[in-house]
């Protein structure tokens, strides 16, 4: 096995390994970092992928200022572990069903595909991932879905505000 | 690397996500549970623009398909960042409202 197998396949399971752990955690503070380390993990796979710019957005956009607002929002309800709720068991069985059946259907779907065999993903190589094509894009053709964003974030802004101030 | 183990990982982690949305009852965790639904389809994203540009440049060594993927995203990046700060403040309101995060309280559409 290469490195990059190596790697992928290392940063895969710490990924579901963590990811379940974000599931089976009782408190809500353990499964912010828990998820936290998922996402580093995803960056990982970016640089694996030379998706240098998006690895370095998805640390500090995610792991930096979402999951901060996480924490502060767990910190200032001082959510406690032990009077959370629990569904009940057959609840929950029946939730871990459907989502199985969902992977089990979705994973034999893409098994039986046939344009997809063969087919590479090109690693550690190519320049598109690197800031200076992304930002040609992002400026000449991209430009109006780029406003039109900022548009978005003031009403979000504001609806925060609105609903926070009530 | 095939494209297949990476849709496998990036199914695994979307229905890890599934299965915390329905399992979980605070809503906090249901938010994260979306969250990480949502980075499972960057992750698969990205892995489909490599494979595009890898495919594009044995055609043309100057060839930039594949980027689009990429762009769109950083979109999605950003219209989450957007959605989880709606989000957690509506979070706060019900907290405030019931002094709790279970959605089970949230059922007065119901009758």
């Amino acid at each position: 096995m290469s490195i990059i197998e190596i790697l992928f396949f290392a940063l895969s399971a710490f990924a579901v390994v963590s990811a379940i752990m974000v599931l089976i955690s009782k408190n809500p503070i353990h499964s912010v970092l828990w998820l936290i380390l998922v996402f580093f993990a995803i960056s990982g796979h970016y640089i694996l992928l030379n998706a240098q710019f998006l690895a370095i957005v998805n640390i500090i956009v995610y792991a930096g200022a979402i999951m901060v607002l996480f924490l502060f929002v767990i910190m200032l309800m001082n959510v406690k572990n032990d009077n959370e709720p629990q569904k009940k068991l057959i609840i929950k069985f029946i939730g871990v069903l459907s989502g199985g059946s969902l992977l089990t259907l979705l994973v034999a779907l893409v098994k039986q595909t046939t344009q997809l065999e063969g087919k590479q993903v090109m690693m550690k190589e190519g320049t598109i991932g690197l800031i200076n094509p992304l930002g040609n894009a992002l400026f000449t053709d991209y430009v109006m879905p780029f406003e039109i964003s900022s548009v978005l974030f003031l009403s979000a802004m504001v609806g925060a505000v609105i609903i926070g101030k009530k | 690397m095939p494209i297949q183990y990476y849709i496998f990982f990036c199914l695994t982690l979307f229905s890890i996500g599934v299965i915390g949305v329905l399992t979980r009852r605070n809503a906090i965790i249901v938010f994260m549970c979306i969250e990480l639904m949502l980075n499972a389809v960057n992750l698969l994203l990205v892995a489909f623009s490599k494979m595009h540009h890898g495919a594009a440049l044995q055609l043309s060594p100057t060839s930039t398909a594949g980027i689009d993927a990429q762009i769109f995203v950083f979109f999605i990046m950003v219209v989450a960042a957007a959605e989880v700060s709606v989000g957690l403040a509506i979070i706060v309101m019900m907290y405030r409202n019931t002094h709790s995060t279970d959605i089970n309280f949230l059922n007065r559409l119901k009758n």
